[in-house]
């Protein structure tokens, strides 16, 4: 076993203290170490995205870097998005679509989808769909998903 | 529709499941923690087939925090992995053992379990263990002579027979015989989540928990009852949210068994967390069949008889389910048609390959696809169009109810109803069939490989024979139903819901419906064979109906009014009979059923009833699959344009979850039309163990995909006249996109097998044009 080292991470705004080895990834040490479950792994070498959140408002895969990366950033993960008991558009509109079955892959869709839709409110379709084919769901044929996407991504442009 | 709150039966209500998935509260088997907890990290066999002389775990057991390693001599009472219907004597020497004993089968095989404080340690330690294996050689293709087992078994267990008539006689009558040979791809259900089990023992009340259950927790409960020598109740099942099932999740597995045991021995929870890699090698895989078939056929194309000789490669063992899967293509393959004679033989064959079991619409994914490869070559070889060769082989309405004398599932094959022409002639129009022929025809003009394919099927759902589901009226007005159902992110829980809420006007959000816990309820089927909707869904209809009549009862009572002249409106008792203000809640119905309420009288306490369903066979919901798709001659990539999904449902409770199901099944089924494929090298190594190498679709790979949802052949088996939707999605996709890949190639060449790949695409296009031939020329 390797030496322990105590670091901060900043996750949705609340700071955690936590001792990791220096070897667990971001992924690990946010589910087990924060207690924040709702970032899921389904691959583990950064192909589906079911473990993806946002690294300073960019869409990134947390089984792929350390926690000892991502010290000086602000993490944003799933259990962010809704501002106390009301949901986020994304959110909301992934329900009214029916975009999820089982909800594996939905934590890491609905943080890419919100990343990237912030950074770019306008993005022309078919570079959504692109952005949109980096994660993997099994479930829904993505039909649902796309369509969610595309309905919040106006609501997110209307709220502006 | 979508999004309305009307409560009840076919409403595209919002999911009463989504709100914690959106948020970040599900939980998932990773999920599960326990104080204490140990982490199992098996050591898995990197060979396919050998003899294990040694396994050396002296380094591993020296790292810190490493608390037991376990090979097979330290389990040795434990017996082989059993099958869930109980004892099979022919088949019983076939099962996996927990850990190899002697002799190790396939890459991926568990040889050695780790138990440690952590689950990176686990890890390293795993690393550690050396594993010394005399290689043999491996068996990788189970169309081949079959061989040794070990020590006079073979490597056939058994031949899955079934037919009915004078197969020889009438291929003596037919005007013409065509014969394929047709192979479908070795690939699985691949779920997002991969498999988890957390095994904790509490010793306070002798109970052994498994958590991270799916599928079937009641049915496991008692193969595992069984299999660890333990009274059902001392062992109780947990079902949490389930990251996707279609068949491979829920099944008991070695890892299942270890978590459990290591629970009693070690004295401490352990957890089990797959990882992709491990899913890939050691999760059910499925599919892989060879088809050699013959059907003989009249002068006008119909279907005179059926001769076929399958190979069904099962792997290394035969696992929980037996032979279900070549059992189900047996009964299954004649689909929509007449057929007055038919031979199958499927040889049921071991390979030196990870097991395989179900997989989504099992038996019918394969032989939909060999059986509609057929009637493409029947209508070419008679040159008579595509649409008019099945036309004429269909079975009429007027037939229904159709017994053939053939089983599936252990059932007799009974179809209980359909109009199958009426919907292949809904679905032609639907699509405009005529113009997209005309559209083909003239895009091919123009150079494109462009095709239209078709396909239909008849898809099984609702395998009985009972289910029982328990409804419970709280005093606050909250209801609960309590079923032995399971979920798999089918929407399960809102459908339960709605049936409940219909019966009892109330609004479906204020249904909590609970499943997969053995501990609330003492029976349950699950969720498979697209079976979770019929039988779960018909037993809370008959429950709430008894609640209902409960509460009118009381309501009477206090009302003083007859029975006949109240009714329920929006969760409370009104009179129908005269205006009145007077109204009484459920919720204060219930208050009056408390066991010390005086009121109650004689009646049994709460406003609470169990219902049964009871069915005497499967129901059978059928489909068409349309596809228009363009093969990129440059690389040799299939691209779908275009689909039409026509099914007839009999009821849907929620068409937008029906839709769901059918537009992702169909997805999940292009995975195996095109892309996805667990390959293996000649020694036996799997070449397909990451998200790299094998493919799921992506968005990118979705087509525009319209759905013609019907109801007009509500189902004869149950009340509410309700067929399955969970398989009728993937079930003919391979199906339709190999008639359609074929159409684009016209006679450059003919697809027989699956997956379509690019590869084998591009092999056929530059064969053909290095000929220099144009497709009108050849």
């Amino acid at each position: 076993m390797t030496e322990r080292i105590e670091i901060c991470l900043d996750i949705n705004s609340k700071v955690y203290r936590v001792t990791i080895e220096p070897r667990k990834t971001l992924a690990d040490v946010i589910r087990e170490d924060c207690g924040q479950t709702g970032t899921h792994l389904g691959c583990e070498h950064g192909v589906c995205g079911a473990c993806t959140v946002l690294i300073d408002g960019e869409p990134v895969r947390s089984c792929l870097i350390f926690a000892v990366q991502a010290q000086k950033n602000k993490i944003r993960t799933v259990e962010g998005l809704q501002s106390e008991e009301k949901l986020h558009p994304m959110q909301e509109s992934f329900i009214r679509n029916h975009a999820l079955q089982c909800g594996f892959c939905t934590p890491g869709f609905l943080m890419l989808a919100v990343g990237i839709l912030e950074k770019r409110p306008n993005i022309e379709d078919g570079e959504l769909l692109e952005v949109l084919s980096s994660n993997l769901c099994r479930c829904t044929g993505y039909e649902n998903i796309v369509k969610a996407v595309r309905a919040a991504a106006t609501e997110m442009r209307q709220r502006k | 529709m979508i999004g309305s709150r009307k409560p009840g039966i076919g409403a595209s209500v919002t999911r009463i499941e989504d709100r914690p998935l959106v948020t970040g509260h599900g939980r998932f088997a990773g999920d599960v923690s326990f104080p204490r907890q140990l982490h199992m990290r098996l050591v898995r066999s990197s060979h396919a087939h050998g003899k294990l002389n040694s396994v050396d775990v002296t380094d591993a057991m020296s790292i810190r925090g490493v608390v037991a390693v376990w090979t097979a001599k330290d389990i040795e009472d434990l017996p082989p992995i059993d099958f869930r219907e109980g004892a099979i004597e022919k088949l019983a020497a076939f099962r996996q053992p927990v850990l190899v004993k002697s002799r190790v089968r396939y890459v991926g095989e568990p040889v050695a379990a780790v138990f440690a404080e952590d689950p990176y340690v686990a890890e390293d330690a795993a690393d550690l263990i050396v594993v010394n294996v005399d290689e043999l050689p491996p068996v990788v293709d189970a169309a081949e002579a079959a061989t040794e087992f070990t020590l006079g078994l073979s490597t056939e267990p058994t031949v899955c027979r079934q037919g009915y008539g004078d197969v020889e006689a009438a291929f003596r009558a037919a005007e013409l015989t065509v014969e394929l040979d047709l192979s479908i791809g070795r690939h699985s259900g691949v779920p997002l989540e991969t498999r988890g089990a957390i095994g904790r023992y509490d010793a306070s009340k002798d109970v052994l928990e498994l958590h991270g259950a799916a599928k079937v927790p009641h049915r496991n409960r008692e193969l595992l009852a069984r299999m660890l020598g333990r009274s059902l109740a001392g062992i109780h099942l947990f079902e949490g949210h389930v990251g996707g099932g279609f068949g491979v999740r829920g099944e008991i597995y070695p890892e299942d068994i270890l978590v459990l045991v290591a629970a009693m021995r070690l004295g401490r929870p352990i957890k089990w967390i797959e990882d992709r890699r491990e899913h890939m090698i050691a999760a059910n895989h499925s599919r892989q069949q060879r088809h050699k078939i013959r059907a003989g056929v009249d002068r006008e194309g119909r279907l005179i008889a059926i001769d076929n000789e399958f190979f069904h490669d099962q792997g290394a063992y035969i696992r929980t389910h037996g032979t279900r899967v070549a059992d189900t293509a047996c009964g299954m393959l004649p689909g929509p048609y007449h057929l007055p004679n038919y031979r199958v033989n499927g040889h049921f064959r071991l390979t030196n390959k990870t097991p395989a079991a179900t997989y989504r619409s099992p038996g019918r994914y394969e032989t939909n696809f060999v059986r509609e490869r057929l009637m493409d070559a029947i209508a070419a070889k008679l040159g008579i169009s595509r649409v008019e060769v099945r036309r004429r082989n269909l079975i009429g309405k007027g037939e229904m109810p159709f017994k053939r004398p053939l089983v599936a599932l252990g059932d007799d094959v009974v179809l209980d109803s359909g109009d199958y022409e009426q919907l292949l002639d809904k679905a032609l129009a639907r699509c405009r069939w005529e113009d997209l022929e005309r559209d083909v025809a003239s895009r091919r003009k123009a150079g494109e490989f462009v095709g239209l394919g078709i396909a239909m099927y008849v898809e099984k759902s609702g395998l009985g024979p009972t289910d029982g589901a328990r409804v419970n009226v709280h005093t606050s007005g909250d209801v609960e139903v309590i079923t032995g159902g399971a979920s798999m992110g089918q929407g399960f829980e809102t459908v339960i819901a709605q049936v409940c809420a219909e019966k009892l006007s109330i609004d479906y959000r204020k249904v909590r419906v609970v499943h997969g816990r053995t501990d609330r309820i003492e029976y349950g089927v699950g969720a498979h064979a697209t079976r979770a909707t019929v039988m779960t869904a018909n037993a809370t209809f008959v429950a709430a109906d008894k609640v209902r009549m409960k509460a009118l009862d009381v309501a009477a009572q206090l009302m003083q009014a007859e029975v006949q002249h109240l009714d329920i409106i929006d969760g409370n008792v009104v009179r129908t009979d005269i205006p009145s203000e007077a109204t009484i809640s459920l919720a204060e119905i219930a208050h009056h059923l408390r066991p010390a309420s005086p009121t109650r009288g004689d009646r049994d306490p709460g406003l609470v009833a169990e219902g049964w369903f009871t069915t005497d066979h499967m129901t059978y919901p059928y489909g068409v699959q349309i596809a228009v798709v363009n093969i990129d001659s440059g690389t040799g990539q299939v691209h779908v344009e275009k689909v039409l999904i026509a099914y007839d449902i009999g009821r849907a409770i929620n068409p937008m979850l029906v839709r769901g199901q059918l537009v992702g099944g169909f997805v999940q089924g292009l995975g195996g039309a095109l892309f996805e494929e667990f390959q293996y090298d000649e020694r036996g190594q799997p070449l397909s163990v990451t998200f790299a190498d094998y493919l799921l679709p992506t968005v990118q790979e979705v087509p525009d995909i319209d759905i013609l949802l019907t109801e007009d052949a509500p189902s004869t088996c149950n009340p509410l006249g309700i067929k399955g939707a969970g398989e009728g999605g993937i079930a003919a996709v391979g199906a339709v996109i190999a008639s359609a890949v074929d159409d684009a190639l016209g006679s450059i060449g003919s697809i027989t097998q699956l997956p379509i790949t690019p590869q084998k695409l591009k092999a056929m296009l530059d064969k053909h044009n290095r000929n220099g031939m144009t497709r009108e020329q050849s």
